[in-house]
């Protein structure tokens, strides 16, 4: 077990855990964006940064890959660490500026927009968290979508920004989108995302459309399990 | 029909001369660049499946590094050096006007497929500053007067 | 190749070198580093083997790397037995018919060389080469020696030793000038640790700008758990305006592999990567016919030098990613993948390359390592200054006399390396500030004069050492210009990961657009400021991280300059085009009508023989006129 601060508190937690969770297990709240359980952490969004004291060296780390240490004294909200947060939480609103996640996310931690900074209009709500990219990779396998580009030009989807040849449209990556960026459309027997229209399967004992054939196939092809088993939808199980 | 199997066909030898590596993917992509003076779609398509890369990390790697370019080059590549030692002695000038000389922008290729215009950092010949770089020949101490005749003996040269 | 797993062995591969360094014929070596190349050493070297040819002289012809001197490039060196060697510039293919007459008849008549060179330190060998035995001849005696020139006279040569005099594929003379005898030396006669002690108590730190002792990383990689490891070597020199590793990658690849191998040796690692820039073919080129020769008789492979170490190098290249200079990031190039910098709260000498212990070093640093090896840790740590032991590699660049590469031993002053080794500004202009540590430092202003040249001090006065492009600028320079010239190329060269560099770098390229453009509002100066704090503090890696430094350093020093760009809406270098006005001078103008035919947006009026004016809503401010007017009637304000 490692014994350290946060906050002043005194805090204990199992070698390897991250501060972000030590942090949450006893109370404190640190804001995140990009950290989602399901996928590997990257530490780009830089919501979540505190400042890490050892010694006389203080720095500004991300919580959410920060593990924790013997003896190290941790600030969530001190001037240092606010400065960082509130100037993502601008750059950000100034790059999604009809996200109103992040617009109610400044609110909650007291932020104005910047009217310096110029407004972007051709991002979307994308932050480039990558945690689509990350789910669809790590969770689901397929990996249909990715970064392309780097700096200012960053942006996300489909190679060669071309339908997607290969998404099995089980919309994982609509779901870990913590601004909602992915637009995805579902009607009755359709699921339309990433520039691909789905047919929707039914299920074998209510007869409702539960999920896309296409996604039925892929698990069926990686688990062996035959189309007829999986065609059950997660309430009939 | 024939010119994709030969893009395939050369891409397979290129990843076999890398040893079927996935962490060569650069090396073999710079090998193709260099083949075909860009990185034809059929080629990545190849790449992806005989190195068992899915098109989106493949895609990824393509955009993020200059070297690399999605579409074809002109035969010749100009480079406007704009390192520092070249910026502080009018680089600026030297981009505009190959620019207007040249009717592109930068990163753009000229409509006869002669010249592609791009900027360079930095080629580290500093002390013969401001330097463009054209078919892999270096102008030294470039002015903008002489733009236009370079330009043109390339064009004879074809 | 020979096979070398002895001393003697290394000694007769050595006595080659040295027949091969001094062939007793007259001996010619012309300067090939990639900067000579462009300068037209090339087509000398073609007319020097003409020449040689047609007039059936037993001369032999060679090339080299840099050798410091570029600004009268394309440089020679004329060795011949007995003699002082002599070194000639600014050589054309025209004289060399006269150069050749010159050599022939033993006379300096009608080309005058630089400098001579009498004796030189092999600095790895502790020994002295004499080029004559008895006296200097006379007619060579007002010539001065190399050392005796300003541009070499504080110089010490320890990471550039062997550039400029060896022909960069020849592993014998390079073994002739010391090289490999470190190697032995720590196969041989030291434990790991030992050498390790030995780095440490050298106070080397790290040549590629960070600054990190490098000692300390090796014991901290030697200790970190794992079978597997790697050293790495960063060839990734990106700082625009720097171009010292790419010399010494040319001019002298071996100093780069053997230092490589003493370090894996340490740290306990077997194999070795080299990425270098695909920008420097040469450098790729010298250092594969290097690894090859290595390979070849063995230095490289399986039991070097009879023991049971084995270790290999492969050359990666990069693939035009200033980012990849970065250590982590360029750890994922070489896995394959984007560029991306990842956190470094476990340090890479524990989890790098594949997860596993990487020692990753710059290539002046691995440079510097056999001869701390020879000369031993507590010689380095004598020259320089405490905290900052050594030399520093500099690329002395811009509005400056001498420009080229220099060596000097840590602490020289600022001014000693402008005035007395640059040989101060060019066309009488003032000298205005200096940049070190490109992108990622700041300028030092002419009122700083006085610093000490260390990583601690360049660091208190707001910049760094960097890698060590040193670049000058008179008053012609705009400072603001200058900063977002910076910010402008790290916005794209940005890896897009994290909001405060993707986001606010590209805001603070706005905002000094905007500035630049005349579009400045009162403000703007301290909103740079106040966004520096958390760009600094809330970057990924250091790209982002030391980004404001530019622009914090140039409002520190020439916040005039911010001011009259926003207030009054002028720019008082001359530099930002939205803010100054060509014009001709009636008093001077010839009415000669040069600069209206030049003139792009034929924006210039007048008669033959009478005065000329532009039309200001026309002018597109490329400034041709001013350049092509003979008589020095044209401004800009």
């Amino acid at each position: 077990m490692v014994n350290f601060i946060i906050d002043g508190k005194k805090i204990t937690a199992e070698k390897g855990t991250m501060v972000l969770e030590a942090a949450r297990a006893n109370g404190i709240d640190i804001p995140t964006l990009c950290a989602h359980e399901s996928v590997s952490r990257s530490g780009a969004c830089r919501l979540c940064v505190v400042e890490a004291k050892k010694g006389k060296r203080a720095k500004i780390v991300t919580s959410c890959l920060y593990p924790v240490e013997e003896g190290i004294i941790i600030e969530t909200k001190n001037e240092r660490v606010m400065n960082v947060r509130r100037l993502v939480l601008q750059l950000l609103m100034a790059r999604c500026p009809e996200s109103e996640v992040i617009r109610d996310l400044a609110k909650q931690l007291g932020v104005d927009p910047q009217p310096r900074f110029n407004q972007d209009e051709d991002k979307g709500n994308c932050i480039l968290c990558r945690s689509c990219v990350r789910v669809c990779e790590e969770v689901v396998g397929v990996s249909a979508i990715g970064f392309s580009c780097r700096g200012a030009d960053k942006a996300v989807g489909p190679p060669f920004n071309e339908d997607s040849a290969v998404c099995i449209g089980c919309g994982a990556c609509a779901f870990i989108c913590p601004t909602g960026h992915i637009e995805m459309e579902t009607t009755e027997d359709t699921r339309k995302i990433w520039g691909r229209t789905f047919k929707m399967k039914t299920c074998a004992v209510c007869g409702r459309y539960f999920a896309p054939e296409d996604q039925l196939k892929y698990i069926s092809k990686k688990t062996g399990v035959p189309m007829k088993e999986l065609a059950v939808c997660m309430d009939c199980r | 029909m024939k010119k994709a199997t030969t893009i395939e066909a050369k891409t397979k030898e290129i990843v076999k001369k890398h040893g079927r590596d996935k962490t060569s993917l650069i090396a073999v992509l710079q090998d193709i660049q260099e083949t075909y003076n860009y990185l034809p779609k059929e080629a990545l398509s190849a790449v992806g499946e005989q190195l068992d890369i899915p098109a989106s990390r493949i895609y990824e790697v393509a955009t993020f590094y200059n070297t690399f370019s999605l579409n074809p080059r002109g035969q010749y590549l100009v480079e406007v050096c704009a390192g520092t030692a070249c910026h502080v002695q009018g680089a600026f000038n030297l981009m505009d006007r190959l620019k207007r000389d040249l009717n592109i922008e930068r990163g753009e290729t000229t409509k006869d497929n002669m010249f592609t215009l791009e900027e360079v950092r930095c080629l580290g010949c500093c002390s013969l500053a401001p330097v463009v770089r054209i078919g892999g020949n270096i102008h030294p101490y470039l002015t903008q007067d002489e733009i236009p005749r370079i330009l043109r003996n390339y064009r004879k040269q074809g | 190749m020979k096979k070398i797993s002895t001393l003697d062995d290394l000694k007769k591969a050595g006595d080659k070198g040295l027949k091969s360094l001094f062939p007793g014929d007259v001996k010619i070596v012309v300067g090939m580093a990639t900067s000579g190349i462009a300068s037209g050493a090339g087509e000398v070297y073609e007319a020097l083997k003409t020449e040689i040819k047609k007039r059936k002289l037993p001369y032999i012809l060679t090339k080299t790397g840099s050798m410091g001197m570029d600004f009268i490039e394309p440089l020679i060196d004329v060795i011949e037995k007995d003699k002082p060697r002599l070194a000639y510039g600014k050589m054309t293919p025209d004289k060399v018919p006269q150069l050749i007459d010159q050599i022939v008849k033993g006379t300096i008549d009608k080309i005058r060389p630089v400098y001579r060179v009498d004796e030189e330190d092999i600095i790895a060998k502790r020994e002295k080469k004499h080029y004559l035995t008895g006296a200097v001849p006379e007619y060579l005696k007002d010539i001065p020696t190399m050392y005796e020139v300003p541009f070499y006279k504080k110089q010490v040569k320890i990471a550039t030793r062997n550039c400029g005099i060896i022909d960069p594929e020849s592993i014998e003379e390079y073994i002739a000038r010391g090289g490999y005898l470190s190697l032995h030396k720590a196969l041989s006669a030291m434990s790991a640790e030992g050498i390790v002690e030995d780095v440490i108590k050298s106070g080397l730190r790290g040549r590629g700008g960070g600054g990190f002792p490098t000692g300390v990383k090796w014991q901290s990689c030697r200790r970190a758990q794992g079978d597997i490891k790697y050293v790495i070597c960063n060839g990734d020199e990106g700082d625009p305006g720097a171009y010292m590793d790419r010399s010494v990658m040319e001019g002298d690849p071996h100093s780069v592999i053997e230092g490589m191998i003493i370090g894996a040796y340490a740290v306990g690692a077997q194999e070795g990567f080299i990425y270098v820039r695909n920008e420097y073919p040469l450098a790729v080129a010298n250092l594969t016919k290097a690894i090859e020769d290595a390979r070849g008789c063995g230095l490289l492979g399986k039991n070097i030098f009879g023991t049971n170490f084995n270790f290999d190098i492969k050359i990666s290249k990069g693939a035009g990613a200033f980012v990849c200079g970065e250590s982590t990031a360029l750890m994922a190039s070489l896995e394959g993948k984007a560029g991306e910098p990842r956190a470094k709260y476990i340090h890479t000498v524990e989890h790098g390359l594949w997860d596993r212990p990487s020692n990753l070093n710059n290539v002046e640093t691995w440079a510097n390592v056999p001869v701390i090896i020879s000369r031993g840790g507590k010689w380095f740590s004598e020259i320089g200054v405490p905290h900052s032991t050594g030399t520093k590699v500099f690329s002395l660049v811009g509005k400056i006399s001498n420009i080229g590469l220099v060596e000097v031993p840590m602490g020289i002053s600022l001014k000693d390396i402008i005035y007395d080794i640059g040989g101060g500004i060019p066309g009488g202009n003032k000298f205005k500030a200096v940049q070190t540590g490109g992108p990622s430092g700041g300028c030092i202003p002419a009122t700083m004069m006085n610093l000490s040249v260390d990583f601690d001090a360049l660091w208190e006065a707001g910049s760094m050492m960097g890698s060590g492009g040193m670049i000058v600028m008179d008053e012609k320079t705009c400072m603001v210009d200058l900063a977002r010239y910076f910010i402008e190329f790290l916005v794209s060269e940005s890896c897009g990961k994290c909001t405060p560099c993707r986001e606010g770098v590209r805001r603070m390229n706005d905002i000094l657009h905007d500035i630049c453009a005349g579009r400045g509002q009162e403000g703007d100066v301290e909103m740079l400021e106040s966004m520096a704090k958390g760009i600094v503090d809330g970057s990924l890696c250091a790209l982002g991280g030391s980004a404001p430094n530019p622009v914090l350093s140039t409002i520190k020093y020439f916040r005039e300059e911010y001011d009259a760009h926003i207030k009054q809406k002028k720019c008082p270098a001359g530099v930002c085009r939205a803010l100054i006005k060509y014009e001709i001078n009636a008093k001077k103008c010839t009415g000669c009508t040069v600069c209206a035919k030049k003139c792009p947006s034929e924006c210039i009026s007048g008669v033959k023989k009478k005065v000329h004016k532009i039309d200001q809503k026309k002018c597109i401010k490329c400034g041709i006129c001013m350049e092509s007017c003979k008589f020095n009637a044209i401004t800009v304000k």
